[in-house]
């Protein structure tokens, strides 16, 4: 090979580099999964080096910590944190999996039949089968009629419902559908900070314009409408605003919006034109009390035809949390309303190409949405286990919450859903200082520090976003109660060291 | 209306005047004089690449398939009575069974109180053990690491050690994905970058599987389109290639090579020459070489043989080994499993850069994680029941049986459209398609124009209508000008595929009568 470039490929570097890559994917971050989750995992794998080692005496390799287990609290992963599955849900995808079980006496009927009907829906009665792009027909009419239910009898048309791959894949898949348009016209899209970094990701990826509105942490991470407008006035100098996102209960921050506040932000979209994406996979995940979940859909619809013949909606629902917790599954969907039929068209090709969603993800959904009915075999468990996951999240939503605000410099919002808790922190000076000469953002080098003294894992507030000179981080309330209060406890007499430390 | 009303429309007029000048949405005057608004998004505000994609194997032809099922359950009379979906490689969908041991342990993983079971054997529940104990909680409703499961990665770098010969493989290297269309798709937007004349190009087979033109379409990087000879038997030359990259670097920037082995649409195994040659030549031109290798186990003719890209390019020795960036993607969805549904895959990456590769896992951690049922498929194809282990010999019985199935299917399949008179086709070497060539009469090109249909598209539509046999037309997957041919799967049951085959026969006959 001569010494000159080939192909504009210094000769001895790479085809693919750094400078070379897709320049869009360089922008995307995803604190969910960033850094500190990296160091977490590199801690966990130096902890067992030391637990292996000390079986042996005599060898020293492996790094001793001032703790024993790394405690994964960035993510909201609760069967990682020890939720159980619901066992219907389970009793069906085994049987689904292994239809010879239909015949084993084990197994409910009511187990059984929906397996069969499931089975029937597929092709060759196999979960092997690709199915249609848009998800399982029976099922997409499940999940109309489930969404019929919890709208208190508002239609919904089978036809407007597309299984994905978790929310996310859905939410991907409109954000691409909606960017079009260069410099000034290049597409910008509404979201909350703080906001789940999918959003910020996926705009990143698409090269969108990430509109930023602030929820209002002094009221509750309450969304307000003057603050929806300030963003697109001040959005509409420099990219086209297009599409409004809203995460309802709220990641990282929690909050139930009020229906009120529901049909302000509709109002505002219709006005504005502007294509509303409601993110709602935390539907079922409503503590506080006076709280209560709307859906868009709903408000939407009950608003009369002068919005609910014109917003155009996407919403969005996963089987990964809730009281099911299946992420590994990957079962989600999302109702697009009012979307003109060309574009559907071009929806339904463009999901095509990945040919369909995990079949297993859309029997779990099917059963999220038709789960056992009072006259049941399975319903008293079902109930039992489904009733038990929510009252233990919102007894652990309530003790995180009255812990963290016990602790002078933390400061926590009523976690009303969700699973997660947001709470700010007081940073001395001093900290902020140190941080700035480790080149990390401060919440970052607070976090750090965190996991590395105490082997707690938590994402830091700068992952998700935060008004300028405030800082937070979020943690999960999914560790089993005993584990959570020692978490919290630790947390509690770390946050007071750190702060006496740099004072 | 009152005068307020009035003002209001006045207003409003006035305004749309200005906003049509700034470009912001258009209010439009309806039928009844309402002023009433373009929706947001629409045909003309929707991403632009987005409408240039198209997916044949899933497209119009296969939705009047859909239609046509539909009106047969309705009662609606029809020349036939079933519709017969060859257009899609799926197995399952047309009557393959699962592998049993799969299933088994697949329903312990599910609900693991089956470990108590006895009906299941003892290699079932130890996998099933070994997968659980790799997911958080014990649970397959876990997320995974965004790169998979670590121990079924190290499953997936033994595999490819012993199909290798021993060519080691790093589990780091192993990303597993959903299904392969997702490595895939990943890779090639990590390599798109530039403009202009700087975009990048990715050079691609005619005939190819439309992924990869829907990909490149959705990514608008340039597809630099290379011919098979169908000639011989669909063989890729190098002097083609060639010719293809030193036109395409006038207007774009070539910086990867992609190829499927074994084919698809066209089924030709490569030969280990050919193999090589690509090598050399993605090293010589400096290209980010991709090898979809899903149908690696579908290898059906006599003296054709799978080589892996990764075994030979390390068999080239360093110079080669230690230069040329790979990624090869394998799947759960073909080969002897079958298992489209799970969305089980992986892809190995060779000689990548570091840092590139941090973005790479990066980018994978924003979807979470690859479907764990379909991880802990993959972690049994690539570490199935060993001689000695209850399920062995069950096991092995099932896989010969489907891959003979297939062979003879291969077989059958390019023996009778032999037959048939303006219709030729390549003997099937592997994968599980034919793309026979097929002669359609003046006329019927004419008609087909004047419909404003591609030829073979009017074809296939007409062989749909009146036989509801749905293939996918050739310019679905590209063709040589000028050239047509249909891609169908050899999946059906044996009785159920001559059956098939004669109809096509008749059809074709028809039709070129028809047409004469």
């Amino acid at each position: 090979m001569s010494r000159e470039a080939t192909n504009g490929v210094p000769c001895g570097a790479r085809v693919l580099t750094l400078d070379t890559m897709n320049p869009n994917v360089r922008r995307v971050e995803y604190a969910v999964r960033g850094p500190i989750v990296q160091r977490a995992v590199q801690i966990e794998k130096e902890l067992r080096e030391v637990t292996f080692k000390t079986r042996r005496p005599g060898t020293t390799r492996g790094v001793k910590k001032p703790f024993t287990e790394v405690i994964k609290a960035n993510i909201g992963d609760a069967h990682a944190m020890g939720q159980r599955p619901i066992t219907f849900f389970r009793q069906v995808l085994a049987l689904c999996s292994y239809p010879e079980l239909l015949e084993d006496n084990k197994f409910p009927e009511d187990a059984k039949k929906r397996a069969r009907r499931i089975l029937d829906a597929c092709g060759g009665h196999s979960l092997g089968a690709y199915s249609a792009s848009q998800g399982i027909e029976c099922i997409r009419q499940d999940v109309a009629r489930y969404i019929e239910r919890r709208d208190g009898g508002i239609s919904s048309n089978p036809d407007n419902i597309y299984l994905s791959t978790g929310a996310s894949d859905a939410i991907v898949t409109i954000l691409k559908m909606l960017v079009c348009g260069e410099g000034r016209d290049r597409t910008g899209v509404m979201i909350s900070i703080p906001q789940y970094p999918l959003y910020s990701a996926a705009l990143a990826d698409l090269g969108a314009v990430q509109i930023s509105y602030y929820l209002e942490e002094e009221s509750c991470w309450s969304l307000n409408v003057t603050e929806l407008r300030r963003a697109l006035n001040e959005a509409k100098q420099h990219c086209k605003p297009r599409v409004l996102c809203i995460i309802n209960p709220g990641n990282p921050t929690g909050q139930v919006q009020s229906r009120q506040c529901i049909e302000d932000v509709i109002r505002f979209a219709k006005e504005e034109h502007l294509f509303l994406m409601a993110d709602e996979v935390y539907q079922d995940n409503v503590y506080a009390d006076g709280c209560k979940f709307h859906s868009f859909k709903k408000v939407l619809f009950e608003m009369g035809p002068e919005f609910s013949s014109k917003v155009e909606m996407a919403s969005f629902h996963s089987t990964s949390k809730c009281y099911m917790g299946e992420c590994g599954f990957r079962g989600g969907y999302m109702e697009v309303i009012n979307m003109d039929p060309q574009v559907k068209a071009q929806l339904t090709k463009l999901v095509s190409v990945r040919l369909c969603p995990p079949v297993p993800g859309q029997a779990l959904l099917d059963l999220v949405v038709n789960p056992p009915q009072p006259d049941e075999p399975s319903y008293s468990t079902f109930m039992k286990e489904r009733k038990a996951v929510l009252a233990d999240l919102a007894e652990k939503a309530r003790l995180t919450e009255e812990i963290f605000n016990t602790v002078p410099g933390i400061t926590c919002n009523p976690v009303q859903g969700a699973m997660y808790t947001f709470p700010r922190i007081a940073l001395p000076q001093k900290a902020i200082d140190k941080a700035k000469e480790q080149g990390l953002v401060p919440d970052m080098f607070y976090c750090m520090r965190l996991l590395e003294e105490e082997g707690i894992c938590l994402v830091p507030g700068s992952g998700f976003g935060q008004k300028e000179g405030t800082f937070h981080f979020r943690m999960t309330i999914l560790p089993p109660t005993e584990k959570l209060k020692v978490v919290l406890q630790k947390i509690r007499d770390f946050h007071l060291k750190f702060t006496q430390e740099f004072s | 209306m009152n005068h307020g009303t009035a003002l209001l429309w006045k207003r409003r007029a006035l305004s749309s005047l200005s906003t049509t000048r700034r470009g912001l949405p258009k209010e439009k005057m309806s039928e009844n004089g309402m002023m009433s608004r373009a929706k947001v998004l629409t045909i003309d505000t929707m991403n632009p690449t987005v409408k240039k994609v198209e997916y044949a194997v899933r497209g119009p032809i296969v939705q009047r398939a859909v239609e046509l099922e539909r009106e047969l359950s309705e009662g609606m009379k029809k020349p036939f009575a079933e519709v017969i979906k060859a257009n899609i490689g799926d197995a399952h969908a047309m009557g393959q069974q699962p592998i049993t041991f799969f299933r088994q342990v697949l329903a312990l993983c599910s609900y693991p109180e089956l470990l108590s079971d006895s009906t299941f054997p003892e290699d079932a529940k130890s996998r099933a053990c070994r997968i659980l104990n790799s997911c958080g909680g014990n649970s397959m409703g876990s997320y995974s690491p965004s790169q998979g499961i670590e121990s079924v990665r190290q499953d997936v770098a033994h595999y490819i050690e012993r199909r290798d010969g021993g060519v080691p493989c790093d589990p780091d290297n192993i990303y597993l994905t959903t299904g392969a269309s997702d490595g895939i798709v990943t890779m090639l937007k990590l390599l798109v970058c530039g403009e202009g004349t700087m975009r990048t190009g990715v050079m691609i087979s005619i005939p190819q599987y439309p992924l990869y033109s829907a990909a490149l379409a959705e990514l608008g990087a340039v597809q630099i389109n290379y011919y098979l000879n169908e000639e011989k038997c669909w063989s890729l030359d190098i002097p083609e290639l060639q010719r293809a990259l030193d036109e395409a670097r006038l207007y774009c920037n070539p910086r990867a090579l992609c190829i499927i082995n074994p084919g698809n649409p066209t089924g030709q195994v490569q030969s280990r020459e050919c193999i090589e040659d690509v090598i050399r030549f993605a090293a010589k031109e400096r290209l980010f070489l991709m090898a979809d290798e899903v149908y690696q186990d579908n290898v059906y003719a006599e003296g054709c043989h799978f080589h892996s890209f990764k075994k030979v390019l390390f068999e080239m020795g360093p110079e080669y080994s230690e230069t040329v960036e790979l990624a090869s993607f394998h799947s759960t969805s073909k080969c002897y499993m079958g298992e489209c549904g799970f969305r089980g895959g992986y892809m190995e990456i060779i000689n990548m850069d570091n840092d590139v590769k941090a973005q790479l896992t990066k980018l994978l951690s924003v979807r979470l994680c690859p479907p764990v049922p379909g991880q802990a498929l993959m972690d049994l194809v690539v570490n199935p029941p060993q001689p000695g282990e209850p399920s062995y010999e069950r096991f092995i019985k099932e896989r010969t049986a489907t891959l003979s199935t297939l062979a003879e299917k291969a077989k059958l399949t390019e023996q009778v459209l032999n037959t048939v008179q303006g219709i030729s086709c390549n003997p099937v070497q592997g994968a599980m398609y034919s793309f026979p060539r097929i002669t359609i009469p003046e006329k019927a090109i004419k008609e087909a124009t004047e419909m404003g249909q591609l030829p073979d598209m009017f074809y296939c539509m007409k062989m749909l209508e009146e036989t509801g046999i749905c293939l996918v037309p050739g310019s679905g997957f590209g063709q040589k000008e000028g050239t047509y041919h249909f891609r169908m799967t050899i999946l059906p049951p044996t009785d159920k595929l001559k059956i098939l085959l004669n109809k096509v026969q008749e059809f074709h006959q028809k039709f070129t009568q028809q047409y004469s």
